[in-house]
């Protein structure tokens, strides 16, 4: 059954090859696009399953042993990772083929858009299942030099611009990486993850948290971890709609996903606690500051976005057991709930014309469907009980509490604040896109919008198109996913506290990779 | 593990220039930058190879032990392929905030200058040059014969026909 690891990478990226090719057929394009992720999902179903019965899958790439050839490792954290993902890059697909992305949006030449969106998805999952360090740099430069073409698509003058932002951010990150690996090679001998665990903890201290320091300033600006997350909430929002909801629930996780690998694996006496839950607190306040300043609802999410990082560095700082166990529900969690309501930013772009508070109202009325499926994923990322949201953040500040310490509560305080003032910033973004009746949009005035700015880039006009039933549908979707998060509650955290419980003991990840020991 | 103070410094030099240089407001510095600081971290992964060596070819049965330590080299050779890739993206984007910036959000609809033309005057100009093309060819022929000598003279190209694209 070991077969199937290297699928997860294989189809899609073959996928992306016959999509290239198909390039002037545009449903053969669509069918060889869905069927590939369609699979990927099967593949990492069946791939969970598996592992949580019997352990991590391990596969060496050309039968070469570690530490000399490349091994793929599923674990149950793995798994997941690449579960949800594929399922995210299956309903935004689904999406993008309903809005017409693929069929003659001036906005986005096509031929390119599938090839490339697989070997997003690629990358995404090499990432998630490499066994070493080098793989996993280069599943994130696949993921990312997708995620350049996509965030650039179309040429137009203010993608372009954005796009040089983010791409030489990203670049910067990639060397950091890259120049951390070459080092941590100079002082280990190998970039096997279950090898370094062993020899990374035998190095003396200080040159420990140099290397562990300099992957967490890599990954960091990924994961968009506060000081380094001034680049997310420019170019996200510039893209097309199912490109940014890709982007706003995928990229930054991958990052949360190496920060918590190479944490627990490589560093697990790490002396960082006390900066990551600094980093992880100003994370969660300054960027939800700067959601509650934004007029439009794409800037507004892309700065919760960043907030809601802090949540996850905040699981990963207090390091229990527990609080792992949280991390990674909240992660799948965060994903699926930011990517729906990044959908349906999309749909009231096209239904109101416009994502700016200001110009928006009535659309209760005009579009029912929309206004309750954001309705439930605003409550939902606000943290109202029941949602996942609620028992996400629940279950991390009762890890906190457990562990305890001055700094944690302030952290707590500082999330639950957060949570508030989330939940304060979505109420607004209700109240005035949709309960707002239209003729009160001329001369509004009223406290709720004294403070908001509105996005530089905006134009002010009003373009209003049809929603096909395939956009709405694949949105609801989405949410009845993230629903059940909240139904399944109890299985769901089962399994990420036995993932936890994994990722804490290296062991299991050494002896799968390693099963007649370390050479 | 012992190294080469040539290349350590080299790397250095080329860290401090290519940071140096991305800092600049120019893309193409930007560029330039980005290539300093990428090479000089394939410098640093071939520095942690340690000493200089024999190449790593595995020949009959025993290892050679002044072989050097092939795995850095391979990862080299790898981030080397990935910074080709996203420089060739880079330069296509700074190409495009180039003309995007000559030409503002003109740069998409600058005029076609054959635009008024249909299929049928794009189809005459076509069959009047092609005459055109005919009536040359009669008349080299006829000063062929009467005089070869000047043959190698009248060895040029058919005239072309210039039909201009918008400029992409």
């Amino acid at each position: 059954m070991n077969i199937l690891v290297p699928l997860i990478v294989m189809i899609p990226l073959l996928g992306a090859a016959i999509a290239l090719v198909l390039g002037r057929r545009r449903r053969l394009q669509v069918l060889v696009s869905l069927v590939s992720l369609a699979a990927v999902v099967a593949i990492s179903a069946v791939l969970l399953g598996m592992v949580d019965a019997t352990g991590p899958a391990v596969v060496q790439i050309g039968g070469w042993q570690p530490p000399w050839g490349i091994v793929l490792v599923v674990d149950r954290l793995s798994a997941m990772m690449v579960l949800i993902s594929a399922l995210m890059l299956l309903g935004v697909l689904l999406f993008a083929v309903g809005q017409g992305i693929a069929d003659g949006d001036s906005d986005a030449p096509v031929s390119i858009f599938h090839p490339t969106y697989l070997v997003l998805g690629a990358g995404l999952f090499n990432a998630f299942i490499a066994g070493d360090l080098f793989n996993m740099y280069v599943g994130f430069e696949m993921l990312l030099s997708a995620s350049y073409v996509l965030l650039t698509l179309g040429g137009t003058g203010a993608r372009i611009r954005v796009g040089i932002t983010y791409i030489v951010v990203s670049l910067v990150s990639s060397i950091m990486f890259l120049a951390a690996i070459a080092l941590i090679y100079g002082a280990t001998g190998t970039v096997t993850l279950a090898l370094l665990a062993e020899r990374i903890p035998a190095l003396p201290g200080d040159v420990q948290l140099i290397l562990g320091l300099l992957l967490l300033l890599a990954f960091s600006i990924k994961a968009a971890v506060f000081p380094l997350s001034f680049w997310l909430p420019d170019s996200y929002p510039t893209a097309p709609a199912p490109v940014t909801a890709v982007f706003a629930g995928l990229l930054t996780k991958v990052g949360v996903y190496a920060i918590l690998r190479t944490q627990t694996l490589l560093f697990p006496d790490s002396p960082l606690q006390i900066p990551l839950l600094i980093v992880a607190g100003l994370t969660l306040v300054i960027g939800i500051l700067g959601a509650l300043a934004q007029a439009d609802i794409k800037r507004m999410l892309s700065f919760t976005l960043v907030s809601h990082i802090g949540y996850l560095i905040l699981g990963i700082a207090i390091g229990t057991p527990l609080a792992i166990a949280a991390t990674i529900y909240y992660v799948v969690h965060h994903i699926t709930v930011q990517t729906t309501l990044f959908l349906t930013a999309g749909l009231i772009e096209r239904t109101g014309g416009t994502t700016s508070l200001s110009r928006l109202g009535g659309l209760l009325k005009s579009a029912p469907l929309v206004a309750g499926i954001f309705f439930l994923g605003a409550l939902n990322l606000g943290g109202i009980p029941p949602f996942s949201g609620f028992l996400g953040k629940l279950a991390l500040f009762q890890a906190g509490v457990a562990s305890g310490g001055v700094l944690i509560y302030i952290l707590i305080a500082a999330g639950a604040l957060t949570s508030l003032l989330t939940l304060y910033a979505l109420a607004r973004a209700w109240n005035m896109a949709f309960w707002r009746p239209t003729k009160q949009l001329i001369d509004y005035s009223s406290a709720m919008s004294a403070s908001l700015q509105e996005d530089p880039q905006d134009e002010g006009e009003v373009l209003t198109k049809k929603l096909s039933p395939l956009m709405i549908g694949a949105t609801s979707a989405m949410l009845l996913l993230s629903l059940s998060l909240t139904v399944f509650a109890g299985p769901i955290f089962d399994y990420t506290a036995r993932a936890a419980a994994d990722i804490q003991n290296p062991s299991t990840y050494i002896d799968a990779v390693f099963p007649n020991g370390t050479p | 593990m012992s190294a080469s103070l040539t290349l350590v410094i080299l790397m250095a030099v080329m860290y401090a220039a290519g940071v140096y240089i991305m800092l600049e407001r120019s893309l193409t510095r930007v560029l330039i930058g980005f290539l300093l600081v990428g090479n000089a971290t394939n410098l640093l992964i071939f520095i942690m190879s340690g000493r200089p060596g024999s190449s790593p070819i595995v020949t009959g049965t025993s290892l050679d032990e002044t072989m050097v330590d092939p795995i850095p080299q391979v990862l080299m050779l790898t981030a080397i392929v990935i910074n080709f890739g996203i420089t060739a993206l880079l330069l296509a984007l700074i190409y495009r905030s180039w003309w995007l910036a000559r030409l503002g959000d003109e740069g998409d609809t600058v005029t076609d200058e054959h635009e008024s033309e249909t299929e049928e005057s794009a189809e005459e100009t076509f069959r009047s040059t092609s005459d055109d093309e005919d009536a040359l060819q009669a008349s080299l022929d006829e000063s062929e014969s009467h005089d070869s000598d000047t043959l190698a003279s009248l060895d040029s190209p058919a005239p072309r026909t210039h039909r201009e694209g918008d400029g992409r």
